[in-house]
């Protein structure tokens, strides 16, 4: 699939404002005053800046609001739907903490449950999707959760929790990559299927329909970058698991704490471009590619 | 809305006969022809003339080489377009409700005005049915020639699908397959039509009907191989005399 920057940017720092968000949420003792702000603030530059940063790869972003229709059925709407309640009640648990130094337990919860469900509902958008089995899997929504809870309890400066949902998500990532590499594979879907024809022997695709390129082969049968897959796994599992421990592990947590979310947000970049990158459409059989 | 009907009243739909379709293109051509300024946006091209040409088409033609287990390989040609799914993972997934499918004769379709152009339905799609037009920033797909089929201010003769009335080999045929009786429902039961990615659980209205067996020359030669051995192995005679030569040169 083509790893179009912005659903990147979005999926890797919404996913971690709203980890954010779901921490602010849910803390007994949250911040008040001006700490409040600094963290609130964070959070929702990193959920809101994503979030607008996926309209950039709409055809017609102007008619983004129609995205709220059909959540009956429909994963991305009901993200829309998600994203806007997790904004607007963590807002009002904001705005009560930062001026007037209250804090509504109650609100927090709902605001964090529905952060939480903002990340699993984009996660469903991908893995919802039989066509490609690669995300086609529960893995895929435990993972983008746990990247998230995880994030989000570096950015609030947990350091113990932090550490052990990083070994987590590492883990996960780790079991998604090895399962991933199979499932195409396992799917049984294949040219044969593809085109009917595997009854009668052997199937090569031996003409595409076009000389040139087209919409379904830049957007779903993106080749370019496997080759250095194995190499950018371990990339990113350095910079998003093993440089942050590392530094949590040093004295300093705020200097160090930092360099651990600034290592932890690029490996999560690296890993966010593999997951479009490596993923196979089965529309690419038809080409004769994966 | 998204939410795909329980029932059709019909099932229209293509059948296409992989046996007879020549790889002429013309479906191809006809398709882009009728559709750039019929039912909704136009088709656009990019770069039509330059180093790298590309555009949004409803219907394109694959060509597949199939080697059988023994016998020469067969090409066979693959015309491909939206297979109008009973179960269309395409609608489901539309955050618009832009994409939906019809109750009275099951027919997908886009309405273009509602599309955000997201291009969730293209990725949902296992057989690359839609294409987001470029120009236009909305989803084109095949509408099953909808402003032709009910057009009564055409010719009786001209209201099927374009590709169905231009295809010169007879390859494509048009009509409701959700009634048994009907001529494409009795040539799916005839020649086997069959589902393509059928372990996608979409459940395609257009079927496929496979390519007919081909003759085997070499098997009726079998039969009368030993009285058509040749007569002389080795050749005699001046022949013979100007092989030996040939060979010591």
């Amino acid at each position: 699939m083509h790893p179009a920057p912005s659903i990147i940017a979005f999926s890797t720092f919404s996913g971690l404002g709203l980890g954010l968000l779901f921490w602010l949420g849910i803390d007994p003792t949250a911040p008040t005053g001006w700490v409040a702000f600094a963290f609130f603030a964070i959070a929702y530059a990193l959920a809101v800046g994503g979030l607008i940063s996926s309209t950039f790869h709409l055809g017609r972003p102007e008619r983004a609001i129609k995205a709220f229709t059909q959540w009956q059925t429909s994963w991305l709407s009901r993200e829309a739907w998600c994203a806007v309640a997790a904004l607007v009640t963590m807002g009002i648990y904001a705005f009560l903490l930062v001026f007037f130094d209250t804090q509504v337990a109650i609100l927090g919860w709902i605001g964090a449950a529905f952060a939480l469900a903002t990340v699993y509902t984009t996660s469903m958008i991908y893995a919802q999707l039989k066509t490609v089995p690669r995300w086609n899997t529960v893995l895929t929504s435990a993972l983008f959760l746990s990247l998230s809870i995880a994030g989000g309890a570096l950015l609030s400066g947990r350091v113990t929790i932090g550490l052990i949902l990083l070994l987590v998500a590492g883990g996960l990532q780790a079991l998604w990559w090895k399962t991933g590499d199979t499932r195409f594979k396992q799917s049984g879907t294949d040219l044969k299927t593809a085109t009917g024809l595997g009854k009668i022997g052997e199937v090569r695709a031996f003409e595409p329909p076009h000389t040139g390129t087209n919409y379904l082969l830049n957007e779903m049968v993106y080749t370019v970058g496997r080759r250095h897959a194995q190499k950018l796994r371990m990339i990113a599992l350095v910079l998003m698991l093993v440089v942050p421990v590392l530094l949590l592990l040093l004295p300093y947590p705020h200097i160090f704490g930092l360099l651990a979310v600034i290592s932890h947000v690029a490996g999560v970049l690296v890993s966010r471009w593999l997951f479009f990158a490596e993923a196979e459409h089965v529309v690419g059989l038809y080409y004769g590619l994966r | 809305m998204t939410q795909l009907p329980e029932k059709t009243d019909r099932k229209m739909g293509l059948v296409i006969d992989l046996d007879t379709c020549v790889g002429c293109h013309a479906c191809v051509v006809s398709c882009k022809g009728w559709n750039t300024e019929n039912y909704g946006a136009p088709l656009s091209d990019q770069n039509p003339y330059g180093a790298d040409p590309s555009g949004t088409f409803l219907n394109r033609v694959h060509s597949y080489e199939v080697q059988p287990e023994s016998g020469p390989a067969q090409l066979i040609h693959f015309p491909k377009s939206c297979l109008h799914c009973e179960d269309a993972p395409c609608v489901t997934v539309c955050p618009t409700g832009a994409s939906y499918k019809r109750t009275e004769d099951g027919i997908v379709l886009v309405n273009e005005k509602d599309c955000i152009g997201c291009g969730l339905c293209a990725w949902a799609c296992p057989y690359g049915a839609r294409e987001l037009d470029k120009a236009e920033g909305v989803m084109k797909k095949c509408t099953l020639c909808v402003d032709r089929i009910y057009n009564e201010n055409l010719p009786e003769e001209d209201r099927v699908p374009a590709c169905v009335r231009t295809c010169p080999s007879n390859a494509r045929h048009f009509g409701d397959l959700g009634d048994p009786d009907s001529e494409v429902s009795q040539l799916v039961a005839e020649r086997g039509g069959m589902d393509l990615m059928p372990e996608q659980g979409t459940k395609p209205v257009n079927k496929y009907l496979p390519p007919r067996p081909k003759d085997r020359l070499n098997e009726e030669i079998d039969i009368l191989a030993p009285l058509l051995a040749p007569v002389v192995e080795e050749p005699k005679g001046f022949l013979g005399w100007l092989d030996k030569a040939l060979e010591k040169l």
